[in-house]
């Protein structure tokens, strides 16, 4: 086995993702180049890891920049959902119109009928 | 800042019953810690900003469907992912410039002792380097499997792409901050068009 049939797998062996094989293992405790490798890899992982510990000072105002965000995002939904409420009250009202409308047609048109039916009888 | 953020449970669930309070409170646990990743990630002050706000606004907006199967916090790591993403593909069709890193940093772990945090303080800058010299791709990659821990299949779905590709990608990543942090004799950048591929 040479290094470059181990190399792809050390990184994955540093972090415990892969288990090297029993020849690839051999390989590694003998050749002090993929031993090196690999001890480095481990120190890379630690170093990554420990950058997860670490906090940055946000830039100044940021907090309030984020809540006036939402916050305005918040009222554009809200005017919109009046706006949305205000729309389907005035077709609503078109419909009840309509439908008024309808229905006086009918009891006009009835009544009529029915005067029609009288005056003949 | 993790370890500071204890248990949000209750906060998340007033905020989920629509308490304004609650998710403000929310915020303000949290917004230093997701700013780092949005940093680590667009390696740039004012995209952070911007991605940190547009990160707030789809979690206020999808805190109903946060069904509390993971953390909190992770829900909102992948939305920030997801945002820096979309942030970073946008900026890349208009800008071209990479930005300097000069974010002031806290380190909260101060029981080191003076040699040791010299020496993790050295790496760390370091590092700090490489990752920002890596290109976004590649970066995006490493930081939110090896820094922040999220799952090959959650970077895949946040920056769309197969997790055949989040591997070969973090692959990529590992290998050249391990060249860059630990120069070998004989080894040079060779891979340095590789990410193109991916």
């Amino acid at each position: 086995m040479q290094c470059d049939d181990v190399v792809d797998l050390l990184s994955d062996a540093a972090d415990g993702s892969v288990m090297l094989d029993r020849a690839a293992r051999r390989h590694v405790e003998r050749c002090l180049r993929c031993q090196a490798e690999l001890v480095q890899y481990r120190k890379l992982l630690r170093a990554l890891h420990n950058l997860r510990t670490e906090v940055l000072e946000p830039t100044p105002g940021l907090l309030a920049d984020i809540l006036a965000h939402i916050e305005e995002a918040g009222e554009r939904r809200a005017v919109r959902s009046m706006l949305t409420g205000r729309r389907a009250a005035y077709v609503g009202g078109i419909a009840a119109a309509t439908a008024a409308g309808a229905a006086g047609a009918i009891l006009f048109a009835s009544r009529a009928r029915k005067s029609k039916v009288r005056l003949a009888g | 800042m993790p370890q500071e953020i204890g248990d949000l449970t209750e906060l998340v669930a007033a905020a989920r019953n629509g308490d304004p309070r609650a998710f403000e409170e929310l915020v303000r646990v949290t917004y230093a810690d997701t700013y780092t990743l949005a940093f680590r990630l667009t390696g740039d002050e004012e995209d952070a900003r911007d991605v940190v706000q547009e990160s707030y606004l789809r979690a206020f907006r999808g805190l109903k469907r946060f069904r509390g199967d993971a953390q909190f916090t992770t829900w909102l790591y992948r939305i920030t992912a997801n945002c820096a993403s979309t942030h970073l593909g946008r900026r890349s069709r208009h800008r071209h410039d990479e930005l300097v890193d000069d974010a002031p940093i806290q380190d909260l772990d101060l029981d080191h002792d003076p040699q040791a945090r010299t020496e993790t303080n050295a790496t760390r800058d370091r590092l700090t380097v490489a990752l920002r010299e890596l290109p976004p791709r590649l970066r995006a990659v490493v930081v939110l499997r090896d820094v922040y821990d999220l799952p090959h299949e959650a970077i895949a779905a946040e920056l769309g792409i197969s997790e055949s590709a989040a591997k070969v990608r973090l692959h990529r990543a590992r290998k050249k901050l391990r060249e860059s942090l630990f120069p070998m004799r004989g080894e040079t950048a060779q891979e340095e068009q590789d990410e193109h591929a991916v």
